[in-house]
């Protein structure tokens, strides 16, 4: 029971990381009806922009602190989101009306052209993160280990998905978000900007995938230019799982993804760790294409 | 595009192929080893074709059925010990043919709930059954596991690699350009509009990926019997991307294209390996001030991808005809 309980922790840290990353997906999908494969990678370039951050923020700051994990988290969110909305504008915003798999295919191309330019720039080898937030013990009741880690993964997921939450619902660029991906020609015809609103969805996801990016640098300290493809994709399986195209589903896939994931490894065998989430996702298109919480689509001629 | 003698000319390709094959021994081995990868790559590139570019179904897994068929085929020599070359001929092609077949029915298991999507989703499920398959291979105690496999038998000359390559353009465009083969097409220019005129969308889209996935297994036999050593990360998405490449550049759906596309890839490496300096010649890079384009492979390979898409999404040796207007 103990140690079920310790693989539900466990998997509930990672599962935020990889909702954080779903999210990414499931909002570029909803608008513009393709797969951002870069995403992950997006993921990868906000870890290291915190590897490269924290030592300048230790000037100022002291790290580990709390503040210094904000602050290196906050500066690495706006970095990525500016990267984000350059690969939209230079990749993919020339082939919007282009068919559907020459965007995937860029999106392949931009991927490995991140990930390559990674290994060429910040070295193939694994980087050990520095300590940025400090981690101590919570609680060690009847061999059930809870450090801070995994609280503040945890927390910090929460916070980012409110924050998520209101600006799709509360805010009018939200509102916008929201219109677009209900019908992009109808929302374009009331006079929504769609190249801003688009280009805002773009910065939005990949600041939640540096988030997610730093989380999960802090909670496993090497990192390394590929580290970005297997969250992405089990990022992707969870936004399918939760229906594309829906926030909170993504938030469920991710979870979900993370929990089957570390109770996998921990119960039947470490080494299927990564076939899991393809399985769940071969599962869920052949038993309900449309995702736990997605609606169905009929295609029109 | 007509093939009337075709028989004629497969039969004059595998003729070609058996006699460079008996000269074989009077070229470098390095070379030769080239040779092997393009004809291993182009086999691979044009069953791909057939599934892409033909019918119109995005698969990323067709390293997974490579894997299946190399496998199977080094298992299947690894029992024998030496001999004789007629015994060995016999073996290897009933190897070849092992590998391909289970390859095959791998591709109707993966292929029959699959091909039911369309798209984005059945490109990242093919990538999820190719990466399972290299998961599963990497579990396997009877073939290695991670530690990887080496087989034994050296099999692989240009009379096998030239003679597989010539049947897998023979069947390939037979197959496309005959009556049956239209049906093909029809699947990938309008589903909908197929299955309106009484094609049976779904066994057209599964026999593209049983026989593109036959061609991969018999493909990745021939490597098997090359590299000589196996390791379920050489067969990793990667590897199907570098393939989906091939087929992208060629253009899909044009076989020629696609062949040509194959041979500039392979060798392209090979060209940047030299630039960059061959790793056993020391020295040899301060003569080559570019050697740092070999650390860039892979970036030149991902912008070329983007540029094309960008610029020629119909291929790079493409000029006839234009892809079709894809509907929102």
């Amino acid at each position: 029971m103990i140690e079920f309980l310790q693989q539900l922790i466990n998997g509930l840290a990672l599962g935020s990381i990889l909702a954080l990353i779903a999210i990414g997906y499931t909002m570029v999908y909803g608008i513009l009806r393709f797969i951002n494969f870069a995403h992950g990678d997006i993921f990868m370039l906000g870890a290291f922009s915190g590897f490269y951050l924290a030592p300048k923020i230790a000037a100022f700051l002291p790290t580990p602190s709390v503040g210094a994990g904000l602050v290196v988290m906050g500066i690495s969110m706006a970095i990525c989101a500016v990267i984000g909305v350059i690969i939209e504008r230079l990749a993919y915003r020339p082939l919007r009306r282009s068919p559907k798999l020459t965007m995937l295919i860029t999106a392949i191309g931009v991927s490995l052209f991140l990930e390559y330019t990674g290994q060429f720039v910040f070295g193939a080898a694994p980087k050990k993160f520095p300590d940025l937030i400090p981690v101590y013990p919570l609680t060690h009741i009847g061999g059930l280990n809870i450090n801070s880690n995994q609280v503040v993964v945890f927390g910090v997921t929460l916070l980012l998905l409110l924050a998520l939450r209101f600006v799709t619902l509360k805010t009018k660029i939200g509102t916008a978000m929201r219109a677009l991906s209900f019908n992009p020609e109808a929302a374009a015809l009331m006079g929504i900007n769609t190249d801003v609103v688009i280009s805002f969805t773009f910065a939005l996801g990949s600041a939640l995938a540096a988030a997610a990016g730093i989380l999960y640098a802090v909670s496993y300290p090497a990192i390394d230019p590929l580290m970005g493809i297997l969250p992405g994709l089990k990022a992707f399986v969870a936004a399918v799982l939760g229906g594309i195209g829906n926030l909170p589903g993504a938030a469920l896939g991710g979870i979900i993804i993370g929990v089957t994931e570390t109770l996998v490894s921990g119960y039947i065998s470490s080494t299927y760790r990564d076939a899991i989430a393809f399985g769940v996702l071969i599962l869920i298109l052949l038993i309900k294409p449309s995702g736990l919480m997605g609606k169905k689509e009929v295609e029109k001629v | 595009m007509r093939f009337r003698h075709a028989k004629l000319v497969l039969l004059a390709a595998l003729g070609l192929s058996l006699l460079v094959s008996l000269a074989a021994d009077r070229i470098d081995p390095y070379v030769l080893f080239v040779l092997y990868n393009i004809g291993i790559y182009i086999i691979l590139a044009v069953s791909l074709n057939l599934i892409n570019g033909y019918t119109g179904q995005f698969s990323l897994g067709h390293a997974g059925f490579m894997a299946v068929g190399g496998y199977t085929a080094a298992v299947i020599t690894n029992q024998f010990g030496a001999l004789n070359p007629f015994a060995s001929g016999v073996l290897f092609f009933g190897a070849l043919l092992a590998g391909g077949l289970l390859a095959a029915v791998v591709g109707l298991l993966v292929g029959l709930p699959t091909l039911r999507l369309k798209g984005d989703y059945l490109a990242i499920v093919t990538l999820g059954f190719g990466e399972i398959i290299r998961v599963i291979f990497q579990n396997m105690d009877l073939v290695g596991g991670a530690r990887g496999l080496s087989v034994m038998h050296g099999y692989t000359n240009f009379f096998w690699t030239y003679g597989m390559v010539a049947v897998t353009v023979y069947v390939v465009l037979t197959l496309v350009h005959s009556t049956y083969g239209r049906g093909f097409i029809a699947v990938r220019d309008d589903e909908i509009a197929a299955e309106a005129m009484g094609i049976n969308t779904t066994k057209y889209k599964v026999t593209a990926f049983v026989v593109g996935a036959f061609f991969a297994g018999i493909a990745g036999g021939l490597y098997a019997h090359s590299t000589q050593f196996l390791t379920p990360g050489g067969f990793n998405f990667m590897q199907s991307i570098a393939i989906v490449v091939m087929v992208i550049l060629g253009g899909m759906g044009n076989t020629p294209g696609v062949i040509l596309a194959a041979i500039l890839l392979t060798l392209l490496p090979e060209g940047l390996r030299w630039v960059a300096g061959v790793e056993h010649l020391p020295g040899i890079a301060k003569m080559h001030p570019l050697g740092w384009i070999g650390d860039t492979r892979m970036i030149i390979y991902s912008l070329l991808l983007i540029v094309l898409m960008l610029t020629r999404p119909q291929g790079l040796f493409t000029w006839r005809r234009k892809i079709a207007e894809a509907a929102p």
